[in-house]
């Protein structure tokens, strides 16, 4: 069926083009049109019938008339994977960007990608340590989880990412991840940041860029992290790898997403984001996981900006309901000057459980969490009480819950962007803040754990 | 026509077929690979089809094939402890057949129909046996017997009767008409399988969490929906009414959630033991898991095939729990088809018939006469995921509207950590007046008078606290300061359950109404002191009531807590000679 070129388009309208009299066309087909000035533009099929089929087309329908000749490639969409993508740098349509030569294929692989056998998973149970106090004592990152950044315009999301990549690490191990970044519709600097420092720290040679930025085409962010993640789950499983995909930014995923509904005239959603948003992100995220049987794993953190940091907005409310937690970035921490900026309040690693305690962790690990967030976020509570009434009007346990709030983000949350706590330190440093309130208001921590980890209790 | 047609469109999950004989909701396969779809519009002789599987590389002018039944689930001895996808196919097998990964096209039986069980016959040649009668028994599993039934709308007079080892396939009966009987039967899922009629509830259904039975309590055969903005705790929920709730049998349908998730409930149940049999938990569940980025349309399909499925254990005389996780996802699956459709949409772009649907599924919930005679009972509990937690969605808003309980999951109690993070002033049940009689008759005469007097304090408390924002509690009276006191026990003492903690977990209803009695306990001989002279941190601060407090989490708790209060009203008795 390949090579037939049709000149028989209809309508354009935004990135669709419309033919009608075709061969049968496969849903999902590749599709390359060439442009009366010669310029060839990909693109693929969202719906054929007998009478007429709709491409969407990545690079824009800039130029493209009814002269436009359209191949039907025969195939769906796929991406050649090898180890070979390692150390590469693609485009968002999975193309050499480095100047580097094409991918020699061992496979290629469907970039729809199928959807994981739920029977055939297995539980995430390893402790990734990110040398991030904040993420380690309190949202404890999972070796095969999905956990979303939700940052804002303005916030050091990207700083925090880089750094959890640079550091993230196995405990008491040396086995590295590979780093499948993907980005969509960021700027040239932003990219360029990525790159100097991937570049810098020698992660490169250990990651596979894909990148579509702010001036490429948006269609074609549709598409570019289902290539990063078709790339990751080839090295997960079927090359063992443990792999870290980082994708920035989703909330431009979904408005490419919401570009095209609307150019389908399809029937919005919420803020006109289209219906199956939820299903498409899922089948993004649910590409997360350790399956039986295979040694590489999959571990997800996504990017989004929260238009208007409106934590309700469409995009990070479908993708909190689908991911295993959140990590949120605070401006007023933020503009307190504090890096990471994390607001351990509302952030929440839903694996946390079954990857802390004695044989993973430490035994107080647990306690320890709960008993920090309490007093932070009773500490936090008091803030407002005290703006009223004033600091004089507080209980001794009150004040002492108010101060500890303030070292809680001066000593714990606040660290430099290349230090590189262990789990150990971080424990340690919880121990030495809550030092600062008396014992007995530390309900949440058993007298077993006080005696052997309290500071006056050890030399 | 014939059952044979063409493809003429492909859109996504939705195909459009021409030249086929077709009715709605027949079942059709789709394409080379044999897709399986179901007839959901017709125009003229062209069909519509949702497809449950993906439908990259399909073509026009491929074949489809109209098999002329509608969806159906097939039923008999082989159900329990399976984990199914949403039409019925085992997860285990498809892992079988196709790998980690569920690609397409293939087709695999509910259960293994070679499987020999072992009939017992309970009705003998020359009766006469109705529709749903129960003409054998099968111990599916150490708890369960899978009492064969004479499928509806059929019966007569038996010609003969088999005893001993079959598979679900072998005829076991053969009446007077020719009409021979298997163990198997199959039956529609968007049909509600006949009964002969509903009764009023009247026996609550017992979850072990003390503020949904204590104060929000659900009735068997009834309806409960929970909604909740993500992390406050739905699933967490769910999963503990799947364990611990008192129904025989449960069906958990996992409907578009996280895959870790499920696989986590997955690795869970089957080393759990329910605490009503001491067996495994496995022994009662069938489990449905359709995780978000499975197939949309077989998400649609997956609330059909559990609740036909526990309609069926109902009908022979069990009492079923069905929890269904989330109903929003399913809705959204209903929404993204619709669209697919290009029908014209009702609020947030979901479909006009949205709430009728979701109507008729609850009402498939209730407790029955069976076809039988017995008594059987469906209890829906379905979570539902509003956008941005607030409930006013058309979907929260549909679900209020038909069921009688709702427990509010608050994202504010979750962040304080107070769980079950369910909201006590804005949950409520319809039921307590339907299943007073039972609380009486069963726990205790005064128990709907003790739960008045709690749920009248937190009320009391909610006002209060309204007043401490402003001035702080220092500047209320005594009497007042000892309500909140009293207020911050019921939360902290009886409404927090740990359901990790292995003894508090679960909370027998005798124990939960002796914990409320204690606390009034405690507001009644402090206030006596007090009124004595005792001083309120004197009376707060009395040993006895940690112990008490501390004692849920320990064995062995209901024989204790009498002399545990006994010896807390002393010492608050004895705190007015200490002043």
């Amino acid at each position: 069926m390949t090579g037939k070129e049709y000149r028989t388009i209809t309508d354009v309208k935004g990135p669709l083009v419309f033919l009608n009299k075709t061969e049968p066309v496969a849903f999902g087909e590749i599709v390359t049109l060439r442009l009366s000035n010669g310029e060839i533009k990909n693109g693929q099929v969202l719906d054929t019938s007998d009478d007429l089929v709709i491409v969407q087309v990545f690079e824009g329908t800039a130029k493209i008339n009814r002269d436009t000749g359209v191949t039907f490639m025969g195939d769906v969409f796929k991406l050649p994977v090898s180890t070979d993508l390692v150390g590469r740098i693609l485009d968002g349509a999975g193309r050499p960007r480095d100047g580097g030569p094409e991918i020699v294929a061992d496979e290629k692989a469907d970039i729809i990608g199928a959807a994981i056998n739920p029977y055939s998973r297995q539980s995430p149970h390893d402790f990734i340590q990110t040398g991030i106090s904040a993420i380690d004592c309190c949202t404890t990152l999972v070796r095969g989880q999905k956990l979303p950044i939700f940052s804002a315009s303005g916030l050091p999301h990207n700083d925090i990412a880089l750094q959890i990549a640079r550091q993230a690490k196995l405990k008491d191990s040396d086995e590295e991840f590979i780093v499948v970044f993907c980005a969509m519709g960021i700027t040239a600097e932003e990219y360029n940041f990525f790159r100097s420092d991937l570049e810098r720290t020698g992660a490169l040679e250990n990651a596979v860029l894909f990148v579509n930025l702010a001036d490429d085409p948006a269609v074609e962010r549709i598409i570019t992290p289902r290539l990063a993640l078709t790339a990751a789950e080839y090295l997960a499983f079927e090359k063992d790898y443990h792999v870290l995909v980082i994708y920035t930014d989703m909330t431009n995923y979904c408005d490419a997403l919401r570009q095209i509904g609307a150019a389908r005239e399809e029937v919005p959603g919420r803020r006109g984001y289209p219906g199956y948003m939820y299903t498409d992100l899922a089948m993004l995220y649910e590409r997360a996981g350790i399956v039986k049987g295979k040694k590489g794993s999959i571990t997800q953190f996504p990017i989004l900006t929260m238009p208007g940091d409106d934590i309700t907005h469409p995009i990070p409310d479908l993708s909190g309901y689908i991911t295993e937690g959140q990590i949120v970035i605070s401006r007023e921490l933020h503009q307190q000057g504090i890096y990471p900026p994390i607001n351990v309040l509302p952030s929440l690693s839903r694996l946390m459980g079954s990857c802390i305690g004695e044989k993973t962790t430490r035994d107080d690990h647990k306690k320890v969490s709960d008993q920090m967030y309490a007093a932070y976020a009773q500490g936090r509570e008091l803030r407002g009480l005290v703006a009223i009434v004033g600091e004089d009007a507080l209980n001794e346990r009150d004040k002492q819950l108010l101060d500890f709030s303030g070292v809680f983000e001066d000593k714990f949350l606040r660290q430099s962007r290349d230090e590189d706590r262990t789990i150990d330190e971080t424990l340690d440093l919880c121990w030495h803040l809550m030092a600062n309130i008396d014992t007995k208001y530390l309900v949440r921590l058993d007298e077993e754990l006080i005696n052997k980890y309290h500071p006056d209790n050890r030399e | 026509m014939s059952n044979e047609g063409v493809i003429y469109r492909i859109s996504g999950p939705v195909v459009t077929a021409t030249g086929m004989s077709a009715a709605m909701y027949d079942v059709v396969r789709v394409g080379h690979e044999g897709l399986m779809g179901e007839v959901i519009e017709l125009h003229g002789d062209k069909a519509v089809i949702q497809v449950y599987e993906d439908t990259s590389g399909i073509r026009p002018g491929e074949p489809v094939l109209n098999t002329e039944e509608t969806l159906s689930v097939a039923l008999g001895p082989g159900l329990l402890t399976q984990i199914y996808d949403g039409i019925q196919r085992p997860l285990a097998t498809l892992e079988e057949v196709m790998g980690v990964f569920i690609t397409r096209g293939v087709d695999a039986d509910a259960f293994d129909m070679e499987k020999v069980w072992t009939f017992e016959p309970q009705v003998a040649k020359g009766d006469e046996v109705v529709s749903g009668q129960v003409i054998g028994h099968v111990q599916e599993t150490e708890t369960i017997v899978h009492k064969i039934m004479v499928p509806p709308g059929k019966g007569g007079k038996v010609k003969s009767i088999e005893s001993g080892d079959f598979n679900v396939t072998q005829t076991v009966c053969v009446l007077e008409d020719g009409t021979e009987l298997q163990m198997m039967q199959k039956w529609p899922v968007r049909t509600p399988r006949p009964y002969t009629q509903k009764y009023a509830p009247d026996t609550p259904l017992v979850t072990g969490m003390r503020i949904l039975d204590f104060l929000f309590p659900l009735a068997k055969g009834g309806a409960a929906g929970i909604p909740g903005p993500f992390g406050s705790g739905k699933t967490v929920t769910q999963q503990s009414l799947a364990k611990y709730s008192d129904a025989q049998l449960v069906v958990y349908i996992g409907c578009g959630e996280r895959g870790n998730e499920m696989t986590e409930v997955l690795d869970e149940f089957p080393h759990l033991i329910d605490p009503n049999t001491g067996k495994p938990l496995m022994n009662r569940t069938v489990m449905i898991a359709n995780t978000s980025n499975m197939p949309v349309a077989a998400r649609e399909a997956s609330v059909y095939t559990g609740i036909t499925i526990a309609e069926y254990f109902r009908d022979m005389g069990y009492d079923v729990a069905l929890m269904a996780d989330s109903t929003s996802r399913w809705a959204e699956a209903m929404r993204e088809i619709s669209s697919r459709l290009e029908e014209m949409p009702g609020e947030e772009g979901y479909p006009a018939y949205l709430s009728s649907r979701i109507a008729e599924f609850y009402e498939r919930a209730g407790r029955v006469e069976t076809l039988n005679g017995d008594d059987g009972s469906v209890t829906v509990i379905g979570a539902v995921s509003p956008p941005g937690g607030d409930i006013s969605e058309p979907v929260s808003q549909g679900t209020l509207r038909i069921v009688k309980v709702f427990w509010g999951l608050d994202a504010g109690l979750a962040r304080q950590r107070h769980f079950p993070a369910i909201n006590w002033l804005n949950s409520y049940s319809l039921y307590p007046q339907s299943l007073d009689q039972w609380f009486r008759d069963n726990i205790a005469q005064d128990f709907p008078e003790i739960r008045t007097q709690i749920s009248g304090l937190l009320q009391v408390e909610a006002e209060l606290q309204e007043i401490v924002q402003l001035v702080g509690s220092d500047a209320l009276p005594v009497d007042q300061q000892l309500t909140l006191e009293v207020a911050r026990m019921i939360r902290e003492f009886f409404l927090q359950q740990n359901g990790f903690d292995p003894v508090d977990a679960y909370c027998d209803i005798k124990l939960q109404y002796e914990m409320a009695k204690a606390i009034l306990s405690f507001q009644e001989s402090a206030k006596s002191a007090m009124a004595d002279g005792a001083l309120l941190n004197d009376v707060v601060n009395v040993p006895a009531r940690s112990n008490l407090m501390r004692g849920r989490f320990e064995e062995g708790y209901l024989e204790r807590i009498d002399a545990m209060v006994k010896e807390m009203t002393e010492q608050i008795a004895n705190a007015v000679e200490a002043n």
